[in-house]
């Protein structure tokens, strides 16, 4: 063909991508295609990653919209798993509600929720081995709470209290738990992503069977560290699980922003040569099954798996934020995929062994323990209360050994406090 | 040996006392490196000991981060510390922070080896000197060794820290020490008494200078190649000058400057680097705040031009003889 006349040609136009509905907007999935629980086949785990490309474009769904688990991916949870996931995932919840609270009340600075894509963190750690490294973002609690991390050591973070173990230093919600395979969590977006991949691959040259997972958001997956984790994990066929949290939203801007309007998230995965698949987020079961059938893959050396887990981010991104300036109301009611909690309640109920009654039964349970936690993690402090870690801890840590500028540093600072209260320092405080 | 031979009989004792020691970088593994440092590694060590990576900055660090949070003390190459930026944020944001942020329970004993420096020709992209920008970041040592000795002395020991160690290589004087006249022949290692370099494992430790000349007139302070140059032209002006390299940026042995610039009352700090925020700036004020009123004259800062590293104007650029010896002659003038 000829190249075209340039003089016949309209201009170039720039394509700066609109989430579908905004503010005041009445909010319609209705275009979404949602395949049918049951529908997608599940290869055999040590499979080549080019036979599993449609997975990569279609939705792993087990429970159906009668509540029933269906199809080839049903993991087949007996009755005691399917209400621990359950109870792991409404105390998530019950313990974000809490700590939203906390941080309106002036308890503490910040606090970010994870409603809505609870079983992203909850049903997939139930899916890994205890001693297996998570590298999560900071949306991924759930983590701990399946991990039976003492709930009160997450809230001593938050409140950054003279009990929190990472002594005041880091802002809330970056937990930290090396006994419970949680990886520090950073500030800085995806950084954690080829982390993960280097874990997996000490992992696999020290001949070791434990596998790494990390959990990134779609926004954080347009960051330089989510292509070389990608690539690195491939090259090596590191023995590592890449989540990617396709809540929709990046704070305010849409999954647009991070290339989703031409492609899925887990289609990222075909260029790499990297097995993709892509779930259903809102259904725990369906999430259980990829996280299990990506370990296996793993721990059999036939490589890692990139899973997009397919979900709504149901509340604001952070304390900070107010998603009435950006997005329809409506979204979270019309979200198609429902929500995990509830789908993973009916399902129960259907299955004869759970009941509404029961079910509010443990709401209130957990919220009380949830409240009471609380109290016991105030007694140590709340923000700018004065019950903090000892002011010298600022300077210990930089180093394994303070170098002389820190120790000239510390003893300046101590000296100010002695300055500042003459008579005497607070209660808690050296 | 030179200096490349003692850094890879650092990396290789280093690997063998220690399992957990591995190196990765691009180029390193078969072929043993552009600048034949880690030849010989991969054979004698194995592929997973040393291996090549993909053409990845971001991805070598973050991936040796992981590795180190494992439990194992990798030693990446980046292969101009010119390229050293894509791997910035792997550096700053998580390496340097581990330890803080995770209150000791996850560290990055790692160390970052990376050729540094100018003088030869290598214009932009193969010339730079970005010290500075290290050591302004909290929880990172900064190591550049000026001779083979040193060299081996000090990865071993960057290397078995326990903290993230950005360990700079002069390339300049990869095979021979520079004295800054470029149109002389290259003198080789062989002739100079720090090329005796024993083959067995040993320590220098990080955070010590060395007092490379003994001197009461002034002290200079330099670290890298420029502490051969500085030398170069203290024995040519004749000047009974004490010269410190440095060794360790960060952190820095104060007391070996602070004893110097007391007994001298005169300081000069020479670098390669860019002027503005360089290292010398730190050095300067430190030795004005410690030694103010031992001071006989102005702190004076020889170090490149503010300007991005030139290729054909090169010896226009470089501190070499007569920047630093007009400098001598204003500071001793006072």
């Amino acid at each position: 063909m000829a190249p075209p006349d340039k003089s016949n040609l309209p201009p170039l136009k720039l394509h700066v991508p609109e989430p579908k509905f905004r503010p005041g907007d009445k909010a319609d999935f209705s275009e979404l295609e949602i395949p049918a629980a049951g529908a997608t086949p599940r290869p055999d785990e040590a499979g080549a990653p080019d036979g599993m490309r449609d997975l990569a474009y279609g939705l792993v769904r087990v429970l159906d919209d009668d509540h029933d688990a269906v199809g080839p991916w049903d993991p087949r949870l007996s009755d005691e798993q399917l209400l621990q996931i359950l109870r792991t995932m409404a105390l998530t919840r019950a313990f974000d509600e809490r700590m939203f609270r906390a941080q309106r009340q002036g308890k503490t600075s910040f606090y970010m929720k994870c409603t809505g894509e609870e079983a992203t963190s909850v049903a997939a750690a139930f899916a890994l081995d205890r001693e297996d490294m998570c590298f999560p973002s900071y949306r991924q609690q759930g983590i701990l709470f399946a991990r039976g991390y003492p709930m009160i050591e997450m809230m001593n973070q938050i409140f950054s209290n003279s009990g929190d173990k990472l002594k005041g230093r880091q802002l809330p919600i970056m937990y930290c738990s090396k006994d419970d395979g949680f990886f520090t969590i950073s500030g800085n977006l995806a950084t954690q992503y080829p982390q993960a991949v280097g874990w997996a691959m000490a992992s696999a040259a020290k001949g070791d069977t434990r596998i790494a997972a990390a959990w990134t958001g779609e926004g954080s997956t347009a960051e330089g560290d989510f292509h070389s984790a990608a690539t690195f994990a491939a090259v090596y066929n590191a023995p590592v699980i890449l989540n990617i949290v396709n809540n929709q939203w990046a704070i305010s801007s849409f999954s647009g922003f991070a290339g989703g309007e031409r492609t899925t998230f887990a289609a990222r995965a075909v260029g790499y040569g990297i097995a993709g698949l892509r779930v259903d987020g809102n259904d725990p079961l369906a999430v259980y099954a990829a996280t299990q059938w990506a370990a296996n893959r793993a721990r059999l050396n036939a490589g890692p798996t990139i899973i997009e887990h397919f979900t709504y981010r149901s509340e604001a991104h952070s304390t900070s934020d107010d998603p009435s300036g950006y997005r329809s109301a409506q979204e979270r009611e019309e979200w198609p995929l429902g929500d995990p909690i509830n789908r993973l309640k009916q399902h129960c109920i259907k299955k004869g062994i759970w009941d509404e009654e029961r079910h509010a039964e443990q709401d209130k349970e957990l919220a009380e323990s949830v409240r009471a936690t609380g109290k016991e993690a105030e007694k140590l402090g709340v923000l700018g209360h004065g019950m903090h870690q000892p002011f010298r801890t600022m300077f210990e840590d930089v180093f394994e050994e303070m170098p002389w500028h820190l120790k000239e540093q510390a003893e300046m600072a101590i000296s100010e406090r002695k300055e500042k209260f003459p008579k005497g320092l607070p209660r808690g405080n050296d | 040996m030179n200096m490349i031979q003692a850094i890879n009989s650092a990396l290789d004792c280093a690997m063998t006392a220690d399992p957990d020691v591995v190196i990765m970088g691009e180029d390193v593994g078969y072929f043993g490196g552009v600048f034949r440092a880690t030849a010989g590694l991969q054979e004698k060590h194995g592929k997973t000991r040393c291996f090549d990576t993909p053409i990845s900055e971001c991805g070598i660090i973050g991936v040796a981060v992981g590795m180190a949070a494992y439990g194992m003390r990798p030693v990446p190459e980046i292969q101009f510390a010119d390229y050293i930026y894509p791997g910035l944020d792997q550096i700053i944001s998580e390496a340097a922070r581990m330890r803080y942020r995770s209150a000791g329970e996850f560290t990055s004993s790692m160390t970052i080896r990376s050729p540094f420096g100018g003088g030869i020709f290598g214009g932009q992209t193969h010339s730079q000197s970005p010290e500075a920008i290290f050591a302004h970041v909290s929880g990172l040592k900064t190591v550049i060794p000026s001779t083979p000795y040193d060299a081996k002395g000090l990865l071993i020991a960057a290397i078995e820290d326990n903290d993230p160690v950005v360990f700079f290589e002069p390339k300049r004087i990869y095979n021979g020490p520079f004295d800054g006249y470029y149109d002389r022949p290259v003198k080789p290692w062989s002739k100079h008494p720090a090329s005796e370099v024993p083959e067995d494992h040993y320590r220098i430790p990080l955070g010590t200078a060395k007092v490379v000349r003994k001197g009461s007139d002034l002290t200079i302070l330099a670290y890298g190649t420029m502490v051969h140059v500085a030398l170069g032209v203290v024995e040519e002006h004749g000047i009974d000058a004490e010269v410190i390299d440095l060794r360790s940026i960060v952190p820095v042995d104060i007391d070996t400057i602070e004893a110097s610039v007391k007994k001298t009352g005169r300081c000069m700090i020479v670098h390669e680097a860019t002027r503005t925020a360089g290292f010398g700036a730190e050095l300067s004020a430190l030795v004005q705040e410690r030694c103010f009123y031992h001071l006989e004259a102005p702190i004076e800062r020889v170090t490149g031009f503010d300007t991005p590293y030139p290729h054909s104007l090169e010896w226009g650029y470089f501190p070499g003889p007569v920047r630093i010896g007009n400098a001598l002659d204003r500071i001793m003038k006072d």
